[in-house]
């Protein structure tokens, strides 16, 4: 038996202990126990007092037994009792007991809490520390209302004890989660704010967590908390590794205290104050210097308390998202740790470069590793670790590397581990859709999922190769003869005979030319798998030989003849018996011309959100969501990164390299809409004049972006006066937009983030551009408790850019904006753009519409590059500017921002390789506008010389504007 | 913190039956982990961080953004091993009622509370001596 420490132990106690753990069978114990409680309870029951040692002792050995697993139903009283002894031993069992075994009885829980009341009181440290350690651990509604008011006086009280008050901090976090209604905020608040200031680093460790906690719901009332937090994280990591003494963990300087720190910048924007910001920065940089300097020890410990400051360093400058030289800092710093031997390092790098990927700024640099992802997904041991492989490969996906990533997936989809094959499934179906340039590389994609994981692969799955083949007629032929040969296999998936089915139904027809697969062959593939399907599977053949029918008058008798069958027409399913005998009839009745009508193709399936998405995002519960919302970047960034292939069934867009600087003399405007009421003016846009064949989304993009079919049914027109953008009631929100143009150049370069924000609303948006069509979506999330009524965004055209740019407010019927919005809700608007002619001013709200955005990137060889360069010679032509670099002249971060900025970088032109530059044309309805740019960096001078060249003055001047404003 | 299972605390409300059947379920899916895997492990909606000491496993729950290393580092820095010297089961067993202590010095409502390994020490000692 180990010796119990010191003069506390309870002898009776331990002896219990070890009869117990002696004890050879369950009744053993068991008997032992109960011999134990009816002792116990004699004793309570007794006439002779107790005393204060005896009580602790028996209130001891009863937790125990709980702790053992059984019910107690006495004690209560005798532990309550405790409470109010003097001694410290015997209170802090009674405290225990109470908080492990809390009862609701209504006599007990006033005398408890008159006992905390008194230790509360008491100015005795230890006991307020028990009492309040009582109430955290409990943190009960009725412990709520009874102190929640007292504790706040006690955290800030000038004479409370260092440990007191990080108890009172971390249990008043307690009470606020458990009952938020019960803790009001008032000028208490503002000194717990500053006691991030206090010398004592526990207090301060206690007071951050509680002040994340708080600042989430009211940011407001602790804004305050952004400069202090900066400073005490700044005086941290400027320490040197002993300074800080009892604080400093094996050579880290307050590891858990930074991390806390960083976590509560993130509850925060970047902060406004540009000195506060600057010292931010500069933690953030020394914090990515250190990851580099050599360890000041070899234990795993140092280098784990040094990794969680850089971890949460980088989390906090992906939720920032507005500094390119820092994030792309960071992913290199992942991307060492990816080959790292710590398996914990290589997991985590691969799990926080998954954000990174999602960022505009560090895309390009997290598809750098994407060979070492790969290799992850191939030979790491630890199932999770792939996992979090697969999801990075996920997110890094675009078109210039969808095709190696699906491939890759799909063989690992041959072993993986059985529950995440589903997953998998899903997530290559999804890439697979996503980025398909050509439709039989996605059919047969498909397919293999089938052959591959045929049990994962889900209905939603298979419908959705059915709609995309049903909906593109280029591939049908294609995915026809494919099934065709899949089915061909001795034993092929049940869901591949679905597919199957279905498809050759649709367009057998399209294959039944060759012999090897003549109208009777086809049929009688599908029949030879008819008897070993389910019930559903038999009834979609049974739809497909109806229109063999139609299609193929040949197999009539054939299909007839196993209609008529009894195992059909009598069969024991009903729906399987109605199916036979409904067809068998129509076969018989319906002239040739009926039949036709009713058994006709299938018309093309409307566009909507894909089904597997939603799908994924059920799978990944509501936080992923927007992670994966997040990971698919618009449509048309991934044709920057993806580089030029011009998608195929654009018929309308001219190929760029045959017009790419709208030399040849555009069509003229067709006569700009007559500016007549607003309503028309949409209708215009949207029904199309005949004589604008590329009116609306192609189906190639409306694919893509899964959007709405091509012409939303009548878009609600909101143009109107120019009035505030939202009116939440009585209170004025002050200007809506201040600093716009600051606003705007922050999406001149990216599509989507935060437009606008103050203390009663957030809008967000999200938008994707393709040619001279753009559709934007609005998020006005409601930051206030109570609703917004009469809720009317309205979008306003300064001057005359009506005739050059027309944005509707359009809502999808069912996704309606309410005119209500719910406190703390947000909703979703949509905004269908089209660029009529080239245009400098943006939409009013000030939406980040800038003409750039209609940029169609180009490649094309040097050769053909100067010699366009040549044509457009003249002095209008040109803009150019010189101008001091305001941020750090990267070459990866100015990479990606002129990705982003819309136009193809071209490499191998400029004889000199540190400069850049760039093709692309302006589509707008009217005309096209080609336009060239190049981007000189002098890194001594810190400068940069831009020079856009493009077929029209005003553009040229615009885009250097807006692009220059950007290094 | 969601909970922590050394000594149990439990920082959320969950009735008895469902306690046993967490624990189990944690149990489960730690114990048959070897060293080449990470310390984390996804566990229904949130995330176990384990540390394993001879037999003992000591695991925290977190949220899944929650800082992996920090907590596996909090993990470490529980001073059981000082206060009872050299550490072992028997220790946490019979003084399982001072374990409640020592966690509550260190972890407070699901938070870290204290960090420095010498004022818990400190504290501890001082507590120790009181009648």
């Amino acid at each position: 038996m180990p010796a119990v420490s010191k003069g506390d132990g309870m002898r009776g106690l331990a002896v219990f202990i070890s009869d117990i753990r002696n004890c050879k069978s369950k009744e053993a114990e068991i008997k032992r126990i109960n011999k134990e409680l009816a002792n116990i309870r004699s004793k309570f029951k007794g006439d002779k007092a107790l005393d204060g040692y005896s009580k602790k002792k028996y209130v001891c050995k009863l937790l125990f037994i709980f702790l053992l697993g059984h019910d107690i139903d006495f004690g209560h009283m005798e532990a309550v009792n405790l409470l109010s002894s003097n001694k410290y031993t015997e209170k802090q069992i009674g405290y225990l007991f109470i908080s492990v075994l809390v009862n609701s009885n209504s006599e007990l829980i006033r005398l408890i809490n008159n006992a905390i009341k008194n230790d509360l009181a008491s100015r005795n440290p230890t006991f307020m520390c028990l009492a309040l350690h009582c109430i955290a651990n409990v943190g009960s509604r009725e412990m709520g209302e009874a102190f929640a008011a007292d504790i706040p006086r006690i955290l800030v009280a000038g004479d409370s004890m260092d440990s007191v008050k990080q108890s009172a901090a971390l249990c008043l976090l307690r009470l606020y989660k458990a009952s938020p209604d019960l803790v009001p905020m008032g000028e208490w608040t503002a000194r717990v704010v500053h006691l991030l200031n206090d010398q004592h680093m526990g207090v301060v460790t206690a007071a951050v967590s509680l002040i994340t906690c708080l600042c989430k719901k009211n940011p407001d009332d602790f804004k305050t908390c952004i400069s202090l937090a900066v400073s005490r994280l700044s005086r941290i990591v400027s320490s040197a590794s002993t300074d800080l003494q009892d604080y400093t963990y094996y050579f880290v300087p307050a590891p858990w205290l930074s991390v806390k720190l960083l976590r509560l910048l993130q509850c925060y924007p970047p902060p406004e104050d540009a000195a506060v910001k600057g010292r931010l920065v500069e933690c953030l940089e020394t914090v990515l210097n250190k990851a580099q300097e050599p360890p000041k020890s070899k234990k795993v410990q140092h280098s784990n308390a040094k990794n969680a400051i850089l971890f949460e360093t980088i989390s906090l400058i992906i939720h920032y998202d507005s500094e390119p030289n820092l994030l792309v800092r960071a992913c290199n710093q992942l991307g060492q740790f990816l080959q790292h031997r710590e398996t914990n390092l290589r997991y985590l790098a691969l799990e926080s470069m998954c954000t990174l990927a999602s960022s505009e700024f560090s895309h390009e640099a997290v598809k750098t590793h994407i060979d070492t992802v790969i290799n992850a997904l191939k030979t790491e041991r630890d199932v999770s670790v792939r996992q979090r492989a697969a999801d990075l490969l996920y997110a890094m996906c675009d078109r210039s590397n969808a095709k190696q990533i699906v491939s890759e997936m799909l063989r690992y989809l041959e072993t993986a581990d059985y529950a995440i094959r589903e997953e998998i499934v899903l997530k290559v179906a999804i890439l697979a859709e996503k980025y398909a340039v050509d439709y039989s590389w996605y059919v047969d994609t498909i397919l293999n999922l089938i052959r591959i994981a045929g049990d994962y692969v889900s209905e939603e799955v298979w419908y959705r190769v059915l709609q995309i083949v049903t909906n593109r007629d280029d591939v049908q032929g294609y995915a026809a003869k494919t099934v065709f040969e899949a089915l061909q296999a001795p034993a092929c998936h049940e869901n591949m005979v679905k597919v199957g089915g279905y498809i050759l139904g649709e367009f057998g027809n399209l294959i039944a030319g060759d012999p090897r697969s003549s109208p009777p062959v086809q049929f009688s593939l599908l029949h030879s798998k008819f008897h070993l399907c389910s019930v559903a599977t038999r009834a979609l053949l049974l739809s497909t030989y109806i229109k063999f029918i139609n299609l193929f008058p040949e197999t009539k008798a054939t299909i007839q003849g196993v209609l008529r069958a009894g195992s059909q027409l009598r069969n024991a399913d009903v729906e399987l018996q109605q199916r036979a005998v409904e067809y068998l009839t129509l076969s018989s009745v319906a002239s040739t011309d009926v039949l036709a009508t009713v058994l006709e193709e299938m018309p093309p399936f409307p566009e909507r959100e894909s089904s597997i998405l939603a799908k994924l995002k059920r799978k990944k519960g509501p936080g992923a969501a927007s992670a994966l919302d997040d990971g698919r970047r618009d449509p048309s960034s991934n044709d920057i990164n993806g580089g030029v292939e011009p998608t195929p069934s654009t018929v309308s867009t001219p190929s760029p390299s045959a017009d790419l600087l709208g030399l040849r003399a555009a069509p003229p405007p067709a006569a700009p809409p007559a500016s007549a009421g607003a309503g028309n003016l949409l209708v215009d846009v949207f029904d199309g004049p005949a004589a604008q064949p590329s009116l609306g989304p192609t189906p190639e993009e409306a694919f893509l972006s899964e959007l709405e079919p091509p012409a939303p049914e009548s878009p609600m027109a909101l143009l109107a006066d120019p009035a505030p953008a939202a009116d939440p009631g009585p209170e004025d929100i002050g200007p809506p937009i201040p600093e716009a143009d600051e606003l705007l150049n922050k999406f001149v370069c990216k599509n989507n983030g935060v437009l606008f924000e103050n203390q009663l609303l957030q809008i967000g948006v999200k938008s994707e551009f393709r040619q001279n069509l753009g559709r934007m979506y609005l998020f006005y999330g409601n930051k206030t408790s109570v609703q917004f009524q009469n809720f009317s965004p309205t979008v306003v055209h300064p001057g005359d850019l009506q005739t050059h740019i027309l944005s509707g407010l359009g809502q999808p019927p069912t996704k309606r904006v309410a005119a209500q919005v719910d406190g703390g809700a947000q909703v979703q608007q949509v905004l269908n753009i089209e660029c009529l002619r080239d245009f400098l001013t943006p939409p009013l709200l000030s939406l980040p519409v800038t003409i750039n955005k209609f940029f169609q990137p180009t490649e094309m060889a040097a050769q053909d590059f100067f010699q366009r360069w040549k044509q457009l010679s003249l002095p209008q032509q040109e803009a150019q500017k010189i101008f001091k670099a305001n941020h750090p002249m990267d070459a990866e971060v100015t990479k990606a921002k002129l990705l982003g900025f819309g136009s193809a970088l071209l490499d191998n032109v400029d004889p000199n390789p540190e400069n850049f530059v760039g093709a692309g044309i302006i589509q707008t309805k009217a005309l096209q506008v080609g336009c060239l740019l190049r981007l000189e960096p002098n890194a001594q001078a810190q400068m940069y010389r831009l020079t856009l060249r493009t077929s029209k003055e005003p553009v040229s001047r615009h885009l250097c504007e807006l692009l220059a404003q950007q290094f | 913190i969601r909970f922590i299972l050394i000594q149990n605390r439990w920082y959320m409300q969950f009735d008895d039956d469902e306690k046993q059947k967490l624990i189990e379920e944690v149990h489960a899916v730690v114990t048959v982990r070897d060293a080449k895997h990470t310390n984390f492990v996804e566990f229904r909606n949130f995330k176990i961080i384990y540390r394993r000491y001879a037999g003992l496993y000591f695991c925290i729950c977190v949220d899944v953004n929650d800082n992996n290393l920090a907590y596996l580092e909090a993990i470490h820095n529980f001073v059981l091993n000082e206060y009872f010297h050299n550490v072992c089961e028997l220790d946490l067993v019979f003084n399982f009622y001072k374990v409640y202590t020592v966690v509550d010095e260190m972890f407070l409502a699901g938070e870290i509370r204290e960090t420095s390994q010498t004022k818990v020490l400190k504290q501890l000692l001082m507590l120790q001596s009181l009648e």
